[in-house]
């Protein structure tokens, strides 16, 4: 029997919908929380939204997605070929300390020369650093998960020890490198940021990342490439049968996925950083760029939106302690969010709240046994 | 010679306070990887370990009760990821990925609100977890002064030495650990003999966070006095390279934290006395182990069903 499809049917079924679901539920439970803790919902909110809507705001928000749509989008890439770049984190502080070692030592080119040249080493690095890891896979067999783990440690300790060569770091008593060269800077010019009022570090390195999202949907979906790469992701000895190399195909994943979270490393830099400080712990870029990956589908456009929703999280939340509310509120809500698109498998149920009496009942049972 | 068995002292001493939270962890991440579910989210469940061990100990007064409630606060957030994974059939990344933001979000927001700051008061030495054998070596001599630094440790570093047989035992020599190794092999197969998937497999991840959470306990009750954000700061992951590196079984798991404890205290005495710039000497402990990987262990072979929902037929 062929039910007509309902509104319910296409709620339940959309997995943008489970997407938009889950966003509202994790607002919701920040909202409990809120209340828990004696502090106004409707204040926080109302802080978070109106700190992210004015033209500074929104500028502000542009500017601190781009290293999480890019980095997302590093994640997403590696997900649809079937290896699970916890590396980024890894791959983007090498690319941004690359581009941070080009950018103050080769300041004297012209722009037109050394911002190029910036994201191409940093892609470079970034890639090398996710070619080792799938070199050790190939050859030896050993478990990408695990070098991925050592390998972001690795990266973070030598950004620190480069940091501190004395041709690289700070002048001044700053624990930092120096600024990298203005030649090396996405901003815009002052005139045009005061102008608008935005914000002080409003860059055009969001057209980089709506560039590379337009590109990694063009190699996934349009190339031979992305088919053979998907083809390993989804069954690596079918794709093998048919004549797919399989461990050129992960070093080649592994390579993209790598610059792209290089990328990221070095549109952080030169758009919002200018300078790589010695850090105590990582940072989390890499780790963000998952979270972005799962909001986002692994679709490259979702995880365009996924980035700036993530941003305008960020960058709102550092604002929610002038109204007296914690930052990690931002944290329970994400994780919130992610926690629901794991089980949005549960928004299935929705379509039997009109029709068929019988299985809303069983499926509440369940949800309330889940529960308990 | 006498700097030696210092320094070798010291060493020793540094590598057990390392390699205890790490163990802890790691035989939590055998359970549920062993059982066929992915525990990424380690990491979250023993930063709310950590949180909430050390509030109990210092409301309490108790650091036992401290420790436990530790480890129930890591079943908690385990049993949140059992829910979604073993009874929703989520992407068990997913799941975990969630975990390690709402951990570390929600003892960090709860912190700010009891504390009015992201860290806890510290403990008072009585509140901690208790060190034994202390005063029963001379230190003033060399010899004593070895003992003492490798035998008067943390109580928690002698429990979780015996929780590496226990858990041996239980995988290797109990009706319950056979079917939790088969539950992560051949799922469909466990079924048809009647045993319960989902039902160990669910009690498997909470007990992963329940071992994670006094891992974490013992950050904060232990090494250190107090929770602070950065208490646990990837340690949860390196417990779950420890496991790989060990091929999923609790003794090699054992090997994998004492190889990386070892490093990280080689790494306390040469920062001291190399003139080896401290960020190079700090890498010491994850080259190694990738060095280790390639040279002596090689391929580890994930249990079969590992990642995979098992989704009941009717």
């Amino acid at each position: 029997m062929i039910r007509k499809k309902s509104f319910l049917d296409a709620v339940a079924e959309n997995r943008f919908i489970h997407t938009i679901l889950s966003i509202v539920l994790g607002f919701l439970v920040g909202a409990v929380f809120l209340a828990v803790m004696g502090l106004s919902v409707g204040e926080a909110y109302g802080r978070l939204i109106s700190s992210v809507t004015s033209l500074k705001g929104f500028s502000y928000v542009i500017v601190y997605s781009i290293p999480y749509v890019v980095a997302g989008l590093s994640v997403a890439f590696s997900f649809k070929t079937g290896v699970f770049n916890i590396g980024a984190e890894g791959q983007f502080v090498v690319g941004a300390m690359a581009a941070a070692v080009v950018g103050i030592l080769a300041g004297g080119l012209p722009k037109l020369v050394l911002i190029p040249l910036c994201f191409l080493t940093a892609m470079i690095a970034g890639a090398i650093w996710g070619v080792i890891v799938g070199f050790l896979k190939t050859r030896w067999g050993i478990n990408e998960v695990l070098s991925m783990i050592m390998f972001n440690w690795i990266a973070f300790y030598l950004s620190n020890f480069i940091a501190g060569i004395p041709a690289i770091h700070s002048d001044g008593t700053a624990e930092a490198t120096k600024n990298i060269s203005e030649n090396a800077s996405t901003l815009f010019s002052k005139e045009f940021i005061n102008s608008l009022g935005l914000a002080p570090t409003f860059n055009w390195g969001f057209l980089v990342a709506i560039a590379a999202t337009i590109l990694v949907w063009f190699i996934i979906e349009k190339t031979t490439l992305g088919y053979e790469l998907k083809a390993v992701g989804s069954n690596k000895f079918a794709a093998e049968y048919g004549g797919i190399n399989v461990n050129r195909s992960i070093l080649t994943a592994l390579a993209i996925s790598g610059a792209l979270a290089g990328l990221a490393g070095a549109l952080q830099l030169m758009g919002m950083g200018s300078r790589i400080s010695v850090f105590s712990s990582q940072e989390g870029f890499g780790f963000a760029g998952i979270v972005v990956a799962l909001m986002g589908c692994s679709n490259p456009f979702g995880v365009l939106l996924a980035g700036v929703f993530y941003g305008a999280l960020v960058f709102g939340g550092s604002k929610l302690n002038l109204v007296g509310a914690p930052t990690q509120l931002i944290n329970v809500i994400v994780g919130t969010v992610v926690f629901f698109i794991a089980i949005s498998t549960i928004f299935r149920y929705l379509k039997y709240l009109k029709k068929a009496p019988k299985q809303p009942v069983a499926a509440k049972k369940e949800k309330e046994a889940d529960k308990a | 010679m006498t700097n030696l068995i210092n320094n070798l002292g010291i060493i020793l001493y540094a590598t057990l306070i390392y390699t205890t939270p790490l163990l802890y962890a790691a035989l939590g991440s055998c359970f549920s990887e062993v059982s066929g579910v992915v525990n990424i989210g380690i990491e979250g469940m023993m930063t709310a370990g950590a949180f909430t061990g050390t509030v109990v100990a210092y409301f309490t007064g108790n650091p036992w009760i401290g420790f436990l409630c530790g480890g129930l606060a890591g079943a908690f957030f385990g049993m949140l990821h059992a829910i979604a994974t073993v009874r929703l059939g989520a992407d068990q990344t997913i799941a975990g990925t969630a975990i390690n933001m709402l951990g570390p979000g929600i003892v960090i927001m709860i912190a700010k609100v009891m504390f009015n700051s992201t860290d806890t008061i510290p403990l008072e030495a009585s509140m901690k977890i208790p060190r034994l054998f202390r005063g029963v070596f001379d230190t003033s001599t060399v010899f004593g002064r070895f003992m003492d630094n490798v035998f008067a440790n943390y109580a928690s570093t002698y429990l979780v030495f015996l929780a590496v047989a226990v858990v041996w035992f239980v995988f290797y020599k109990t009706r319950f650990g056979l079917r939790l190794r088969a539950c992560g092999e051949h799922p469909q197969a466990c079924e048809t003999l009647g045993i319960n998937v989902l039902r160990t497999r669910f009690l498997c991840v909470c007990m992963s966070g329940f071992l994670s959470g006094l891992g974490g306990a013992c950050v904060t009750m232990a090494i250190s006095t107090q929770f602070r954000p950065i208490s646990i700061v990837g340690q949860g992951f390196i417990a779950i390279a420890a496991v790989i590196f060990g091929k999923f079984r609790p003794q090699g798991a054992l090997l994998g934290c004492l190889l990386f404890g070892f490093c990280s205290g080689l790494k306390v005495v040469l920062g001291g006395s190399s003139g080896i710039d401290m960020q190079l000497i700090s890498m010491i402990p994850y080259a190694i182990t990738v060095i280790v990987l390639i040279l002596f262990v090689g391929k580890s072979r994930v249990p079969a069903a590992n990642g995979k929902p098992y989704i009941k037929s009717k």
